[in-house]
């Protein structure tokens, strides 16, 4: 296992903000984080980033995480390429006395043509889509290299299209073997991963999405504000979820 | 070219007097345009102002000591910066409040200390520099600042470059934010201190902010604008230093001017320039803002 979590609570110094957290995923597995804001999503990526220390419990990442932060949230006014964002990924392999060279620009754009951005390579990050910023993000974690990606509702703001592109990528980086934890807010994109886990305050659930995206669960998870509809082409319950505003954690 | 215009432009450099203070703008020009990029990307630019002001009293007492004005600079910037975290500790006032209540009060403080009857050296010199009087140690202070600081900042580039552009996940990235602060405030520091005494307590910070903020508007890469913001601040400073000796006006003054007309005269361009590209191309969204490119 890649990622390993035994009853973990953390919080900011006062009562735990998210508790009783367990669970593993292993290399190769998709696994959406599912829960309102604020129901302690961006602070289990703070934990497994080690900026939190567990009041209880443990977790094992295997190493190294590699994180794609909100596109929403990053400066479009820094006078960086989009070459420059994906070369961060690299400083933190190299001791401080050294700096990226020309080894580390090249697999900066080779991790650009990979999220299919090898002709956006030398244009200012901050005159870039919002699609394609959050692509930049991804292949700054991909020269990162590391075992084990949290993304941090890596569809937000997204068209369609671009919201395609990055699910296809997802599933290759998910076949090279990388463990992704993807916090959404798209329940029915997480039908289609390997695993979800339902958070709210604590984990009300873990496991393959067919079994564990029930309505009970979802109404734990969202606080009974859902609207459960019958879809008989899907031979399943769907579940729509009110519009909520975004805010920060 | 005339033989009149010849002398205009050589004149300020026939006596060793123009001449060192050439070689101290030109270093200035260098430490302070390539640091003043960061400070100004880091949001420090009044920091900086507040830093420079806040070792004043420092710098007067040492002149009343007779003790080097470079050590009393150095305390004073100590118990600014001590004062200013103490004040900032207080909750019922904001850190902003403190910094101009600790600030203001080290300004006064030093301007009190020196028009005392014992203060050796004018006032002047210290609150608008003295880049004329450059001693040979000045000179190779400066030259070791510079030293020192293009290779910090070579060195440094990409974790500066992290910590800036996102320093929420910096850490996630293996570079702690902390670390880049502390480091960019020590150059910060010490660029304050070694510039002071030819620039001036009050003017020393226009040739760390003027040209990083007009170098910002003629380029969109990081390494270019440090190429662009210290060769700013050189012209500006040797043009400072002929409008100093031809129109007979204070040198750090003058460099003050010429470095602060200058950011006038890029964001003026950089304004009409997206103006007529707005016009040009009505259609198209997301328009050169004045922060683009010209």
């Amino acid at each position: 296992m890649s990622l390993c979590v035994t009853d973990l609570a953390v919080g900011y110094g006062g009562l735990p903000v998210l508790r009783d957290v367990c669970f593993t995923a292993g290399a190769g597995e998709r696994v959406a984080v599912l829960g309102p804001n604020g129901g302690g999503k961006t602070t289990l990526f703070k934990a497994l980033l080690g900026q939190l220390e567990p009041v209880a419990g443990s977790l094992d990442t295997g190493g190294r995480c590699a994180v794609v932060p909100q596109t929403e949230r990053s400066r479009l006014d820094f006078p960086v390429s989009a070459t420059d964002v994906a070369v961060m990924g690299a400083v933190s392999r190299m001791p401080w006395w050294r700096r990226p060279g020309r080894t580390e620009r090249a697999r900066a754009r080779a991790a650009l043509a990979q999220v299919g951005l090898a002709a956006e390579a030398e244009r200012s990050f901050g005159d870039l889509s919002g699609g394609q910023r959050q692509r930049v993000l991804v292949a700054r974690a991909l020269v990162q290299d590391a075992p084990v990606m949290l993304l941090d509702e890596p569809f937000t703001g997204l068209d369609a299209q671009s919201a395609d592109r990055l699910d296809a990528l997802l599933t290759d980086m998910a076949a090279e073997g990388r463990t992704l934890l993807i916090a959404t807010h798209d329940v029915e994109q997480s039908r289609r991963w390997d695993k979800v886990l339902c958070l709210n305050g604590r984990q009300v659930a873990f496991g393959a999405p067919r079994t564990t995206l029930t309505i009970p669960v979802l109404e734990a998870t969202y606080g009974g504000a859902i609207i459960g509809l019958d879809c008989p082409d899907h031979g399943a319950e769907r579940a729509i979820l009110p519009a909520h505003h975004h805010h920060a954690h | 070219m005339s033989l009149a215009a010849f002398q205009w432009l050589t004149d300020p450099w026939a006596q060793s007097l123009g001449r060192r203070a050439l070689l101290e703008v030109i270093l200035l020009g260098v430490a302070g345009g390539t640091l003043g990029c960061w400070l100004v990307f880091y949001n420090l630019a009044y920091s900086a102002e507040s830093l420079a002001h806040g070792l004043l009293p420092g710098l007067v007492g040492a002149a009343l000591l007779g003790v080097p004005v470079l050590l009393g600079g150095a305390a004073g910037l100590l118990v600014g910066a001590v004062a200013v975290a103490l004040a900032g500790r207080i909750e019922a006032i904001g850190r902003d409040t403190a910094v101009a209540i600790v600030v203001t009060a080290l300004l006064g403080l030093g301007v009190l200390l020196a028009l005392s009857p014992d203060t050796p050296a004018g006032l002047q010199g210290l609150l608008f520099g003295d880049v004329l009087g450059v001693s040979d140690t000045d000179l190779a202070l400066a030259a070791g600042l510079v030293l020192v600081l293009l290779v910090a900042l070579r060195l440094g580039h990409e974790r500066l470059l992290v910590v800036g552009f996102d320093r929420l996940n910096a850490a996630a990235l293996g570079v702690r934010p902390f670390a880049v602060d502390v480091a960019l405030l020590v150059g910060l520091a010490a660029a304050l201190l070694v510039a002071v005494q030819g620039l001036g307590n009050l003017l020393v910070v226009a040739v760390l902010i003027a040209p990083a903020s007009a170098a910002r508007l003629l380029t969109r890469r990081m390494a270019p604008m440090l190429a662009v913001s210290a060769v700013i601040a050189v012209l500006g400073g040797v043009g400072g230093i002929y409008l100093s000796y031809h129109a007979g006006t204070a040198a750090g003054a003058s460099i003050a001017v010429v470095l602060v007309l200058a950011y006038l005269l890029m964001a003026a361009g950089a304004l009409l320039g997206a103006e007529r590209f707005r016009r040009r191309a009505p259609s198209r969204p997301g328009a050169v803002e004045p922060g683009g490119r010209l």
